[in-house]
């Protein structure tokens, strides 16, 4: 049974190299007409494939291929080295569907078969963690992959579990709010009872004044506010309002002048909606414990005990409490000024609000989840579409924050370990000169620099004076591009290497000398102790700074405005533009306020999963003291 | 003692020649390739009168200039690698190879390069005379390396330095030239004179008042961030409350999202509190502030390493979690809150994209960043470009003070942050 799961293993590999041979050769094809310009005539079929339809198979291909391969060698290896670990089994199986390898798919069922047949020996390498010592090299990295692999089903449970934990804990919260409720009305004291209607009635009633009349006054607030403002914004909520604007005829004088009387405002409506709603939560929020503070009050007065009087409670504000003086402040602000925004943004996700739809001259209105729709519509009708453009801009996103990060990290480092170097003089004078680019406010010498490589600018006149010709520094895509990372690295190294002197000063000196003594070459011991040392400490650090740069709006738009534009992008978004950078042209030049949300929700679901993913994976958020 | 004193000595010398080499191998290997790359953007080819160049440049004479070069460049820099680990491997004192030895004799003759022979076989020499004297040799050796090392990273250094400092002294130069005043071709001006610092002074440019604008939002800013922040991180750091945690992961959460997606309801906000266009500067200070708490970490991670035992003892003596904060904490804390100071002062300096929105149309809500950014659009850069660069050394130089001043705070705030996560 063994043997034939090797052989059909060995038949399924080669298979699945020579799909990817094949579509290796796909996209080269691909790329060579592409440059060309001429089409792939298939006379079966009696079909024309043009360079982009090949270029697209053949990464897709390419891409799954790979896949395939590295789950075949891996099911191929674990079957031979230890069939009981069935769970590699399994992943090569889905895999295997997925590619339509039927050699593999068979192989695998054999496999997991078999599996019983043997001691569960692997599950060791979980318990013990000796045991991936006793593995060579190849066989070491093959675990890591299965491993990661192995622990995405289990990471995505361990999120459902906390979902499901919280809408348990938020149920039974609810439940408690209730039947509390009523416990407290039929045990409570006819103060306690009056505290059901006026606020703050059951502490005014014992002398607490203080907290009494704050309960009262929220009360009261919420009251004017609902009436004045919160209850007709709130009713019409769901419809964002119908009517926009009136127009009649007005006789001053005796002349007939047209008037515009503004009715329904969409954005206020939706605005003071969700302030209500805040509102209403907070008040139930207030009740619950102006009445729960009431009937405690209760039980203490039965039991005869102390009462917290208005001075003890001024005095616990800056002693034990000191907490909720220091939090108020920050957090009203973080409420009001970040979290009712970006609920206001997400809700505009939603919406049709846009130029066309503006208020007060006109309203917007739900539309649902059409705006999202967008993404996955794939049409060329009328230009560009906006699915294509987001994933050509994010893909872009993506490749820059890696750029900017890496040769970021890297020749900062290097830097460092330079000016650190023993017997380099003047070490104070080489920093301050970096540390100097900072203090500049950026926008001076990032403008500065982006003026100097523009078309009329310093470079670009010398360049036509002395030699006659001209670069496209940021006319052609691709040399904005280069030029817009190294410029970035010039930003960035002084932060990098500020950042990374102290840890390099921090790594033990004593490494360096056994290692010296056993014949290590500095290039060795960067390899072996340097970079594993650095990575471990910095690992949080690289993902903050890889998605800073996700967003790093300052270097893209003072160097080149998201320039060259190029009609094939949706919304005059431009070759060198970010997610956040074409947010920003969305809302402040094209007035395009629900795309501008969709985006700027989906940055948010780009940066979360990534930083969640990587979280999971690198060491040193697990156990921190566990660097040598 | 004298021959290997001498060999140490050519090697030296070789070593920097070879150093030499191995740059401008790399120079024409560079400057072949990108003759290369730029072919296409060249002239095709020269039509009389066209151009008013030194020097005409067309595709064929960047076609030759790249195929010399890159003919060149190559061998040179694959050679002198060669030789520099050879020479590497025939100058370890106190064992210097025999064979690399006369390899790079070899390498020396056809080269026709004297020095090189000479050292290898002064080496030679010298390894026969006295193969004892261990400590003295590997003393002499040792520097020798270390000299080399050291002149290259000196050079390495330099280089950094020229090219990080070198935009700035061109803005500063720019800013006193009077003859025009769009972009030149030219570094050093024609004319010299204060004319653009005057006429920021003047009554008919409005950059007194954003500098003032300027100023007053960062030094609110940086009070009552700096306040905020402050207080946040010290109740994170030291109090274990029951909201504590979901508190800082709803903080985390919101965090990521982008921050200017909010941009337009604050902006809607202000406008119907009357803190938009010529009032911008307290929209601005308002959204700036509101908000500031949630840039706590830093900080936190300083409080973090306070040791608790000073909190313990000193309300074992009586005092109130208050009096532990102000007279305890604080003066501890000076380092980072310096470091919150700085950075929350230096904000407000290069903010400009809040501050284009809000400000808008209106020259006096302008900050000095949206007002110089203005100047360089496209109708206005060519009356306005030296002006801009004088501005720029007008609103950098108070910034670059207090900077270097406090520069030690703010490394400081900088390495733990990082650190910390």
């Amino acid at each position: 049974m063994k043997k034939s799961t090797t052989i059909l293993y060995k038949i399924g590999f080669i298979l699945d190299l020579v799909g990817v041979l094949v579509f290796l050769a796909l996209l080269i094809t691909g790329i060579v007409l592409n440059n060309s310009g001429s089409e792939l005539y298939f006379p079966v079929t009696n079909t024309a494939f043009d360079g982009n339809t090949l270029v697209t198979s053949g990464i897709i291909g390419l891409v799954v291929g790979l896949i395939a391969l590295l789950f075949t060698h891996v099911g191929m290896t674990n079957a031979r080295m230890r069939p009981a670990w069935k769970r590699v089994q399994v992943s090569a199986l889905v895999v295997s569907i997925l590619s339509g390898n039927i050699f593999v798919l068979i192989a695998s069922i054999l496999a997991i078969l078999d599996a019983k047949n043997y001691e569960e020996k692997i599950h060791i390498v979980y318990k013990d963690p000796l045991t991936y010592l006793d593995f060579y090299k190849k066989e070491r990295f093959v675990f890591k992959v299965t491993q990661f692999f192995v622990a995405i089903p289990g990471f995505f449970k361990k999120i459902g579990i906390a979902i499901g934990r919280f809408f348990k804990k938020l149920g039974i919260g609810l439940l408690n709010f209730f039947k509390n409720i009523g416990v407290m009305f039929v045990k409570g004291s006819w103060k306690t009872k009056v505290s059901y209607f006026v606020m703050g009635f059951g502490n005014m009633a014992r002398r607490q004044f203080l907290r009494g009349l704050l309960f009262l006054a929220f009360e009261a607030v919420f009251i004017i506010y609902m009436i004045f403002m919160g209850a007709s914004s709130f009713s019409r909520l769901t419809t964002l309002g119908e009517l926009a604007t009136v127009q009649y005829l007005q006789t001053v004088g005796g002349i007939q002048t047209p008037v515009v009387k503004y009715i329904d405002n969409s954005f206020n409506i939706l605005l003071f909606g969700v302030l209500t709603i805040f509102f209403v939560v907070g008040l139930l929020y207030t009740w619950y414990l102006n009445i729960q503070q009431s009937y405690t009050l209760d039980l203490l007065q039965k039991a005869e005990k102390k009462i917290m009087h208005d001075k003890d409670d001024i005095h616990a504000l800056v002693d034990q409490d000191f907490y909720k003086t220091l939090l108020s402040l920050p957090l009203i602000g973080i409420l009001v000024f970040t979290i009712l925004p970006i609920f206001f943004m997400v809700l505009v996700a939603f919406t049709n609000y846009d130029k066309n739809h503006f208020p007060p001259t006109n309203l917007f209105s739900w539309v649902g989840g059409s705006n999202f729709q967008q993404l996955f519509v794939w049409s060329n009708s009328g230009g560009a579409s906006f699915s294509a453009t987001f994933g050509q801009i994010l893909l872009w996103t993506l490749i820059w924050a890696f750029f900017a990060t890496f040769t970021n990290y890297f020749l900062g480092m290097m830097v460092a370990m330079l000016i650190n170097k023993k017997g380099i003089k003047l070490k104070k004078l080489w920093r301050t000169i970096l540390v100097f680019s900072i203090a500049i406010p950026q926008f001076i010498s990032l403008l500065y620099v982006s003026k100097m490589f523009s078309s009329g600018g310093l470079v670009n006149i010398f360049m036509r004076d002395t030699f006659g010709m001209t670069l496209p520094f940021w006319t052609d895509a691709t040399w904005a591009r280069i030029t817009v990372i190294i410029i970035n690295i010039w930003i960035g190294i002084p932060y990098l290497m500020l950042i990374t002197t102290g840890i390099l000063m921090n790594i033990p000196a004593d490494l360096y000398e056994s290692s010296k003594i056993d014949g290590a070459s500095p290039f060795q011991q960067y390899m072996k102790i340097t970079l594993p040392y650095m990575l471990f400490v910095t690992g949080p650090y690289l993902l903050t700074s890889f998605t800073g740069n996700m967003n790093n709006f300052n270097v893209i738009f003072l160097l080149t405005g998201g320039a060259p534009k190029t009609g094939a992008y949706y919304g005059s978004a431009g070759k060198t533009d970010l997610l956040i950078t074409w947010l920003y042209s969305l809302t402040v030049d094209q007035t395009n306020y629900k795309l501008a949300a969709v985006i700027g929700i989906l940055i948010f679901v780009v940066v979360a999963a990534l930083s969640l993913i990587v979280y999971n994976l690198i060491p040193s958020t697990k156990n921190e003291e566990d660097f040598a | 003692m004298k021959m290997k004193k001498a060999s140490v000595f050519l090697y030296l010398i070789a070593n920097i020649f070879n150093t030499l080499e191995i740059v401008a191998g790399l120079v024409l290997t560079i400057f072949g390739a990108v003759c290369a790359i730029i072919k296409p953007y060249a002239v095709q080819e020269i039509i009389e009168g066209q151009y008013t160049a030194k020097y005409k440049i067309t595709q064929g004479g960047l076609n030759q200039m790249a195929t010399i070069c890159l003919a060149i460049g190559i061998p040179m820099l694959i050679l002198s690698i060669i030789l520099m680990i050879l020479i590497k491997k025939a100058s370890k004192w106190p064992r210097p190879s025999v064979g690399t030895n006369g390899a790079v004799m070899l390498i020396g003759l056809l080269d026709g390069d004297i020095i090189l022979v000479l050292a290898g076989l002064f080496t030679l020499l010298a390894r026969r005379q006295d193969p004892d004297m261990k400590e003295e040799q590997n003393h002499l050796g040792l520097r020798a390396s270390r000299a080399i090392g050291n002149t290259f990273s000196y050079i390495v250094l330099a280089i950094i330095s020229v090219v990080w400092i070198l935009p700035f002294v061109f803005i500063v130069l720019q800013s006193f030239r009077t003859e025009t005043t769009s972009q030149v071709g030219y570094i050093l001006p024609k004319q010299w004179g204060l004319d653009n610092y005057l006429f920021l002074f003047s009554p008919d440019c409005d950059f007194l008042t954003w500098y003032f604008n300027t100023f007053i939002i960062a030094l609110a800013c940086c009070i009552l961030q700096t306040i905020m922040q402050l207080m946040m991180a010290y109740t994170l750091s030291r109090f274990r409350f029951k909201l504590r945690k979901p508190l800082m992961n709803i903080m985390l959460i919101l965090g990521m999202f982008p921050g200017f997606l909010t941009m337009i309801v604050l902006y809607q906000v202000l406008k119907a509190m009357g803190l938009t266009q010529g009032n911008a500067v307290g929209g601005l200070i308002l959204v700036g502030v509101a908000s500031s708490g949630m840039g706590y970490y830093v900080s936190k991670g300083f409080f973090d390493t306070v040791p608790k035992s000073l909190d313990e003892a000193a309300r074992i003596d009586g005092a109130t979690r208050f009096q532990i904060f102000y007279k305890i904490i604080l003066p501890l804390a000076k380092p980072i809150v310096i470091y919150t100071i700085l950075t929350a002062f230096m904000g407000p300096w290069g903010d400009f994209i809040f501050a284009r929105l809000i400000a808008f149309g209106d020259p006096n809500g302008y900050n000095v960043a949206v007002g110089l950014w203005s100047w360089l659009s496209q109708s206005m850069i060519s009356d306005y470009y030296t002006r801009f660069c004088a501005g720029g050394v007008i609103v950098a130089i108070p910034v670059i003070v207090i900077f270097l001043f406090l520069q030690k705070y703010y490394v400081e705030g900088v390495t733990g942050g990082a650190v910390k996560g």
